[in-house]
């Protein structure tokens, strides 16, 4: 399920399937849009077979891509911390989004 | 004395929505959502979103502190949305361009609610009240902070793009006033709120200038004069006083016999929307109520209104009326009237949505609160309620079971009720064409929508006035069907939409077999002397 690549010295991407049971919501969004920010980097995000990258730290954006259950969400950041950005996104995903209880 | 320039100042005409006078100081205020509030520069504008924005985040948070759970999650999304800086850039970039605040705001949010509505998963279309509220809020918080920097002077001629119901009402219209619209049109659902409270209306104006100090508004030759010369102004109090003349003319009328066409005698009641328009000095000459609208108890800030507050409202009108008939109509929300908790948002359609008689049914916790206010009030005798917006027979039966039951709950607690007569408005085609289908013991035609569904004409809308002609034959011909229907089983028929306060319907309505038209009480007086000068010196009493 994850499958981190570097291709060049600044871009890293990523891809994990979406196991959640009713598909990029609401709560896992706000999940998802909560952790990215916590990177400086910028990351981007789609459902695989989009074409349009959109922005991880929005969750309008998040919810408005309408990834469904079992579809693979392909990740890519740059910065500083763009590895271990795309790293913990992938682990919320693949983890199911678990409550951490902040 | 205003000792100005005799340089005319900018004379702009339209269209008549309510006749009368007003001379004031000229109020501008912002066309969409804002109930009188005014419009800065963007930076202005930026900043009023951002305090706003701030203070709704806020509010959400500490109610998620409380709320916790499920509950905390959900209001966590709202507040994720107001961080999302992707999102509010639109909306900022927007306001960049002069866009209002509010209006910024609110068509962001609308486009998102449209989005999630659409989507084909009802877990996504349930977020979109989430999103309803989180507009709402912001909404509230933008006009609290501004209302209270900008009031419309008394008296003051409102000047505005278009201005929905619920914005009329919060504008405080008690020392008189006057509306100028750039757009709007005479039949909307506005036109005939000013007109009931006898607020000078012009509408379809046009570009209008931004700033002026004083207005002159003449709902009669349908202008709006902005910072007048003395010479306008003087010509303005000239017309005013004709004005003034005539209308006394025509009230002196009211003191004769009733009103009578070829013999018959024809009843003139009259229209209320609270029980204060009873104090306008012409009611008393109302042969009854025709028409009582209720939907100002759901106005009231604080929630739905109780049992008691109703009952209260609705014994005072039957005082009123003593041996008169009192028709009041059961809560017509819905359409061009929403009512926060009660009407559903976000319908495609409101007109063809679930409004009227068709949210009550769906709203039992509020309609048989009515219910029991109506039978407690129907106790004086002269009561009698009727049901908007009917479709089909089963709705009349399923609303009289649900009064029946509340008569016989109140005769268990003590209390002492009665069921009243039942009637239906009829403005939905589909009831009209098939009139003998209902067991209703009388029947009033709701002109304004019953034109609006035959003629496929938005009646607020201004630039289909020539199709949404209430004279239309298709409309006339629904009408004499329903009265010819009454008359023949002895029912009675009346008609309280705008046209039976229009002089020019008068000689088709007569026609059409209707003898009881309900009217303002500021109209009584001329649809009198209309009815008269069609069949001089027959008199009845």
């Amino acid at each position: 399920m994850l499958e981190t690549s570097k291709p060049d010295g600044h871009i890293v991407t990523g891809s994990v399937q979406l196991v959640h049971a009713v598909g990029m919501h609401a709560r896992p969004a706000v999940k998802l849009t909560k952790l990215a920010k916590r990177f400086q980097a910028q990351i981007s995000i789609r459902a695989s077979g989009a074409v349009e990258w959109i922005n991880a730290k929005s969750v309008a954006k998040v919810i408005a891509m309408r990834a469904a259950r079992d579809s693979t969400i392909e990740i890519k950041a740059s910065g500083e911390d763009a590895a271990a950005a795309v790293a913990a996104l992938v682990d919320l995903v693949a983890t199911d989004f678990p409550d951490t209880g902040q | 004395m205003n000792m100005r320039a005799e340089i005319a100042g900018p004379t702009y005409s339209g269209k008549t929505a309510s006749v009368g006078f007003v001379r004031g100081p000229f109020a501008r205020v912002d066309a969409t959502r804002s109930g009188g509030r005014a419009v800065g520069t963007p930076s202005d504008e930026a900043l009023a979103l951002r305090t706003a924005l701030a203070a709704a985040n806020r509010q959400i948070a500490s109610l998620a502190n409380a709320a916790g759970g499920e509950a905390a999650q959900i209001l966590e999304f709202q507040i994720a949305l107001l961080e999302d800086g992707d999102f509010l850039d639109s909306i900022f970039a927007a306001i960049g361009t002069g866009t209002p605040a509010d209006a910024a705001w609110s068509s962001a949010l609308d486009d998102q609610i449209a989005d999630y509505n659409s989507a084909p998963d009802e877990y996504l279309q349930a977020r979109s009240s989430d999103l309803a509220d989180l507009r709402d809020r912001v909404l509230r918080k933008l006009h609290d902070g501004v209302n209270e920097a900008l009031q419309i002077p008394a008296g003051a001629v409102v000047c505005a793009d278009d201005l929905p119901p619920s914005q009329f009402l919060e504008i405080d219209w008690s020392s008189g006033g006057g509306l100028a619209l750039l757009r709007g049109s005479p039949t909307s659902h506005v036109a005939m709120l000013a007109r009931a409270r006898g607020i000078p209306m012009v509408v379809q104006l046009g570009e209008v200038a931004e700033q002026a100090q004083v207005a002159l508004l003449d709902g009669e030759g349908a202008t709006l004069e902005l910072d007048p010369t003395l010479e306008q102004l003087g010509l303005f109090e000239r017309r005013r006083r004709v004005h003034r003349q005539n209308h006394t003319a025509a009230r002196a009328i009211l003191g004769t016999p009733a009103a009578s066409w070829h013999g018959e005698k024809i009843r003139l009641l009259i229209n209320i929307q609270r029980v204060e328009d009873l104090y306008h000095p012409d009611a008393q000459y109302a042969d009854g109520i025709g028409l009582m609208r209720t939907e100002f108890l759901l106005g009231k800030q604080a929630g739905l209104p109780d049992e008691e507050q109703q009952y209260l409202a609705y014994d005072a009108v039957c005082r009123w009326g003593g041996k008169r008939a009192v028709t009041i109509r059961t809560f017509d929300a819905g359409g061009d009237k929403p009512v926060r908790g009660f009407t559903t948002d976000g319908e495609a359609n409101p007109f063809l949505g679930v409004r009227g008689l068709r949210l009550c049914l769906a709203r039992p916790d509020v309609f048989v609160v009515q219910l029991r206010a109506l039978a407690r009030a129907a106790v004086r005798g002269n009561l009698k309620v009727m049901f908007p917006m009917v479709t089909i027979p089963e709705e009349l039966e399923t609303a009289r079971k649900l009064f029946v039951d509340a008569v016989a709950a109140l005769t268990g607690e003590g209390i002492p009720a009665t069921l009243p007569e039942l009637g239906i408005m009829v403005e939905v085609p589909a009831a009209a064409l098939t009139i003998e289908r209902f067991n209703a013991s009388f029947f009033s035609i709701g002109s304004n929508d019953l034109a609006q569904y035959v003629t496929a004409c938005d009646r607020s809308n201004g630039s289909l006035d020539k199709l949404s002609d209430p004279l239309h034959p298709a409309v006339l011909q629904l009408i004499s069907r329903t009265a010819e229907y009454g008359r023949r089983h002895g029912s009675s028929v009346s008609l309280c939409g705008d046209m039976a306060g229009d002089p020019r319907c008068i000689p088709a309505l007569l026609s059409c077999g209707l003898r009881e038209l309900s009217v303002n009480p500021s109209a009584l007086a001329q649809i009198k002397q209309a009815i008269d000068t069609l069949s001089p010196g027959v008199a009845c009493d």
